[in-house]
């Protein structure tokens, strides 16, 4: 309204200003000193030599190993079967709860999260008793007939993948159903009396509302996936190596920092490849959804 | 949402029947445990031929778990203590700036949640290291506090969002210094997500294992570190008595939580 600000005003905001910004400071400091001084740090010792001079020697030596690559395709395999394990099994789960009764939705969600809040060392070690050769699920194929030999459940990439999809389901559920759930039921509705099946109304309404759920959710599961740890470590029982699991072995038992500090570069790279993907795709996406809009 | 089909009955109970599985699949690593917890046998047999106690027993009789136990309690209470008021803090901070500062300011508080945690395990391994503070009690404490600020913010973002401002802008006008106006004002109206957080603090720490896996050692070994290593040579019944334990100390912290929020 008034062209002029009284300068005492101003000053008054401006201090007011300071003074908020310093109350995130002590949160800062402390994600600054065991975060982002940590990642620098893995940084500087990826080009640091065992004698303490700057070097590329660490990344020509795991670049040119073939554990290296190996150790990324599993990460890779590992995350892409996950994914799809997710999308297979959450998306008719988010489906049917998301048709379903409020109360009962509700209900059935609390179900779904308890295992979100179990440890994961628990659930790993639940996978174990299930899939061991003398476990539960041998016992029953067995016992039933089905198989004459126990299979080989646990202590593979199998296992690893049981695993890691049990791990992520419920976190990939949740975007997807918050999408379901936010559908309009009156399109649902006025496709069915027009004479759509409940295929095609799946298929042309429902799936490509959800689908930026079905996006946000594979996001979540590549991110965390990448650099999955505990899993692959008690279920692959030494012989599943993502790039986790290389970084851990190459610290423990070599005690080389240097290429672990590498394979850890490995990994943030890959996850920056991923993200950027995944943006140019969600672009792409959006600019999809204009398009069509205006035709 | 589907109920304008109510002639697909097939389609109907193929969905159900198919969500059911996956639910169970969800269900079954974490209940099976429960059982086996109570069995009185060597083996994990199952259905258990007798019950007893003894793996309970194993647990609390044993002073490494003992250690575990008490480290990773002392850790989660330590860690709740400082995240949260961090992040309560922090909170405020980005409701009053506001835009662009405010984003800034949370993306870098909520990476320490995106970044793979065994990226922050190793280079927390190598800080530390440098000082001489691996297998300290404080070298944890730093990683625990690091994830457990994004998940205080989380939950008190939209607390503090909620909140009537002008409150304080009274009070400060009647001459409180902001001290109390925080402490007066803002944390007794906050206090249900404020006790949502902490336990969201607790039970992050409790439950982190990676960075304790790398930075923890020796006496200050969490009980995650204790139940990876014992995971990894055997299958030691005592995990199913501690994972039993460990699961209804969730359930009841989440129904705490989901509750006070409803009411």
């Amino acid at each position: 309204m008034t062209a002029t600000v009284d300068p005492a005003l101003a000053a008054d905001a401006r201090s007011e200003r300071r003074f908020f910004l310093a109350l995130s400071l002590p949160a800062l400091f402390i994600v600054g000193l065991a975060a982002i001084l940590p990642i620098l740090w893995i940084i500087r010792q990826s080009f640091l030599t065992t004698g303490g001079d700057y070097s590329v020697g660490n990344y020509e030596k795991v670049l040119s190993s073939g554990l290296t690559w190996s150790a990324l395709v599993t990460t890779v395999e590992l995350s892409l079967g996950t994914l799809a394990f997710c999308i297979l099994l959450g998306t008719p789960l988010a489906l049917a709860l998301a048709s379903a009764r409020p109360r009962v939705a509700n209900m059935l969600m609390a179900f779904v999260m308890l295992p979100l809040w179990t440890s994961i060392l628990v659930r790993t070690y639940g996978w174990l008793v299930l899939l061991r050769r003398d476990g539960l699920i041998n016992a029953a194929l067995t016992g039933s007939g089905l198989t004459g030999e126990p299979l080989p459940l646990v202590y593979n990439f199998t296992g690893t993948l049981i695993g890691m999809v049990h791990y992520m389901l419920p976190l990939f559920l949740l975007p997807v159903y918050a999408a379901m759930r936010d559908i309009d039921a009156n399109l649902v509705r006025a496709s069915a009396s027009m004479g759509a099946t409940l295929g095609q109304v799946i298929r042309t309404v429902i799936l490509p509302l959800s689908a930026g759920g079905i996006f946000s959710g594979s996001t979540i599961v590549f991110i965390y996936t990448i650099g999955f740890f505990i899993t692959p470590a008690v279920l692959g029982g030494g012989k599943v190596n993502p790039l986790s699991i290389r970084i851990e072995r190459t610290l423990s038992t070599f005690q080389d920092w240097g290429s672990a500090s590498v394979l850890g570069i490995l990994l943030l790279v890959l996850m920056a490849l991923i993200g950027v993907m995944f943006l140019a795709a969600r672009r792409l996406m959006a600019r999809d959804k204009t398009g069509t809009a205006h035709a | 949402m589907l109920e304008a089909y109510p002639d697909n009955r097939l389609a109907r109970i193929l969905l159900w029947g198919f969500s059911a599985l996956a639910m169970a699949f969800l269900m079954l690593p974490t209940l099976v445990v429960v059982p086996l917890s109570f069995s009185a046998s060597d083996f994990l047999e199952f259905p258990p031929r007798a019950y007893s106690l003894r793996w309970y027993e194993n647990f609390f009789g044993s002073a490494t778990w003992m250690a575990g136990l008490r480290t990773s309690l002392i850790l989660g209470t330590l860690t709740a203590m400082v995240a949260v008021p961090l992040g309560l803090l922090a909170c405020i901070s980005m409701n009053r700036l506001g835009g662009k500062t405010a984003s800034a300011i949370q993306g870098v508080l909520l990476a320490p949640s995106i970044v793979p945690g065994i990226l922050l395990a190793i280079g927390l391994f190598f800080v530390l290291a440098a000082q001489g503070l691996v297998g300290t009690l404080f070298g944890v404490l730093v990683g625990h506090v690091v994830l457990a600020i994004p998940v205080a913010c989380i939950v008190l973002l939209p607390a503090v969002a909620r909140f009537d401002w002008n409150q304080v802008q009274a009070a400060r006008s009647l001459g409180a210094d902001w001290a109390r106006a925080i402490g007066g004002i803002i944390v007794p109206q906050l206090q249900i997500s404020l006790l949502s957080a902490t336990l969201m603090a607790f039970l992050t720490s409790l439950d982190e294992s990676v960075i304790s896996i790398f930075v923890a050692s020796g006496r200050n070994s969490t009980l995650p570190k204790l139940m990876f290593l014992s995971l990894r040579d055997q299958i030691d019944p005592t995990i199913a008595a501690i994972s039993t334990l460990w699961t209804a100390i969730v359930v009841v912290v989440v129904l705490i939580v989901t509750l006070r929020q409803k009411s």
